[in-house]
């Protein structure tokens, strides 16, 4: 029967707050923290978020009985506590596809962290997981390349790749910072990296420094007869420039090319990433900015999700975070967001902050990267819990090797194979790592100094932005 | 200045040449390499031996010796393959690879020969 109009507010809850609803596989699921305002009740609070973020509005209007409500609105189904917090609760939200734009992380994301966070009856919101139904994750374009063609492009098995940032950040003339990556690549790494703020500044002119450091790849190929790499970094302020860039990135024969996909903005980086499947260039993604979204344990997004929509929308590999160096990161977390980059089917681990299972299709997977304050110490836990897919970034720890950069190199190099041949001969790498790296240093010089040289250094700092776990 | 060491890798030295994995380790001992064909055995990879003289080993396609070993899963006889690719071709590189056909890689890839330059 046909409803009738009555203008005024209503609860929320008399409409979006479904428990018994049972979720379809093609909804979208979200899962919000919520802390609300006083005296609002989680039902109402779960509701008014599931309300915000989809159909809904503060009043009745009299056009929504121009449509079928049911048919298009997001639910909350479920309401958990959460660990370790007694003012917030979990809010379990699944919204219709029709909903959202095939193929549009943009679309999706505009409705789910909208206006919403800034609606007054909550005090505090954040995205903790998002389950993509399989019609989703397949519309959108995934990664150019994927792991294992980046593998066989770059003839590089059973080990992880080894890179290094190229410091200072700012300053160097093109033609001083080649030198740097040739040092670098000489040495033993596979990759060089821009820094993130290297764009084109008057110190050191994008098409400078591309020229300086593909000269530095060919000559260290020759050299030592392995395939190089420098992620040369397309972020511009404009689209065409971006293209303008990785077109001559392409034409001098760069392999592989960076965008840092917040500061860029999802749009642009997809269309580069769909550039880079069609001109054949592996896709470094650096995550500038993340740590505004991500880091506050009541606030934003968990990183989990921005993994989830750069996987979908395109890179072959993606900062992670390195669990042991200078920057924030949570092992269990880490690991979570590491299987999200890498596998086929990442299943509901909430020991590891997942809270939906999710199938990835047939979608290729990539590579985490681990960058920043890491060193040669650090290389056995680095090995054991990243694996062979990743790509370990030794910045200031190849760097600042008293002998240099190619030393310094080498000392990553050695450490890292003896690392990965005393795994495969099933030795366990963080138990026994010290003298795993001792006696390779017998026969590496540059190890053993290197080894010397950061002997005392840690970064022992607690993670702010921990996993939810129980307090009493 | 003096306590600061060259790195000695040259353009028209062969001996600078490396070939990924393990090519920055010393040559392997015999026990040492048996392990490493344990760990391929072990992963559930089909063991494969490949060669190439040493001025053509940037190119992506070695020549096979013989086929992949597939569902081999005795260390002797994968040792003997390699052995036996290596005399057969004393000036090549060699190298044992774990094709991993689940997810269509090479799981590993180890040089495990290298004439003296």
């Amino acid at each position: 029967m046909a409803k009738t109009y009555k203008a005024g507010v209503k609860e929320y809850r008399e409409t979006y707050w479904e428990p018994n609803y049972s979720v379809r596989e093609s909804d979208v699921l979200a899962v919000f923290k919520i802390v609300p305002q006083p005296g609002v009740p989680r039902e109402e609070a779960a509701a008014a978020v599931a309300a915000e973020s989809s159909t809904g509005t503060w009043t009745t209007v009299w056009t929504d009985l121009l449509t079928d409500l049911d048919y298009y609105k997001g639910r909350a189904y479920a309401i958990e506590d959460v660990p370790g917090d007694d003012e917030a609760f979990y809010a379990f939200i699944a919204y219709p596809m029709g909903l959202f734009e095939e193929g549009s992380v943009v679309n999706v994301f505009t409705s789910l962290v909208g206006n919403v966070f800034g609606f007054k009856a909550v005090r505090s919101l954040r995205l903790e997981d998002v389950r993509f139904p399989l019609w989703f994750v397949m519309t959108n374009p995934g990664p150019p390349h994927g792991i294992y063609v980046e593998r066989d492009l770059l003839n590089k098995y059973g080990r992880p790749l080894l890179g290094c940032t190229i410091k200072p950040k700012l300053g160097l003339s093109a033609k001083n910072y080649g030198r740097a990556v040739y040092e670098c690549l000489r040495g033993g790494l596979d990759f060089t990296k821009d820094d993130e703020n290297v764009n084109s500044q008057p110190f050191m002119r994008w098409r400078d420094r591309f020229l300086f450091c593909q000269e530095a790849i060919d000559k260290s190929e020759a050299e030592t007869g392995e395939k190089k790499g420098h992620y040369m970094n397309c972020t511009a302020p404009t689209m065409e420039e971006v293209y303008k860039r990785a077109e001559f990135a392409k034409e001098i024969g760069s392999k592989i090319v960076m965008s840092d996909y917040l500061t860029l903005g999802w749009a642009a980086h997809t269309s580069l990433s769909k550039w880079c499947r069609d001109n054949g260039l592996l896709l470094h993604v650096h995550r500038a900015m993340h740590a505004v979204i991500d880091r506050n344990p009541r606030h934003g997004i968990n990183f989990r999700v921005l993994t989830k929509l750069l996987r979908l929308i395109g890179g072959d590999h993606l900062h992670s975070g390195t669990v042991v160096g200078k920057l924030e990161g949570d092992r269990e977390a880490t690991l979570g967001w590491i299987g999200m980059m890498r596998e086929r089917y990442t299943k509901e681990d909430r020991a590891k902050g997942i809270f939906f299972d999710q199938d990835w299709g047939q979608m290729p997977g990539l590579l985490p990267v681990a960058s920043g304050g890491i060193h040669v110490w650090h290389m056995p836990a680095l090995v054991a819990i990243f694996g062979d897919d990743s790509v370990l970034q030794f910045g200031g720890g190849t760097l600042g090797h008293p002998w240099g950069n190619a030393a310094g190199a080498a000392a990553n190099r050695v450490a890292l194979e003896a690392c990965v041949q005393a795994r495969n001969e099933g030795r366990h790498l963080e138990r026994e790592g010290r003298d795993i790296l001792i006696k390779a240093a017998q026969h590496s010089p540059e190890l053993k100094i290197a080894m010397e040289t950061w002997k005392e250094i840690k970064f022992e700092f607690d993670t702010v932005d921990k996993l939810d776990v129980a307090h009493r | 200045m003096s306590t600061v060491q060259d790195y000695p890798s040259r353009m028209g030295d062969e001996a600078s040449k490396r070939f990924e994995t393990f090519s920055y380790l010393p040559s392997m001992t015999d026990e040492e390499l048996r392990k490493q064909v344990q760990y391929i055995v072990d992963s559930g990879w089909n063991p494969a031996v490949e060669h190439c003289e040493p001025e053509h080993a940037m190119m992506h396609y070695w020549y096979m010796w013989k086929l992949p070993m597939f569902g081999e899963t005795d260390v002797d006889r994968i040792l003997a393959e390699a052995e036996a690719c290596r005399k057969a071709n004393p000036r090549h590189l060699v190298k044992l690879i774990g094709y991993d056909n689940v997810r269509q890689t090479q799981g590993t890839a180890m040089l495990i020969f290298r004439p003296a330059a």
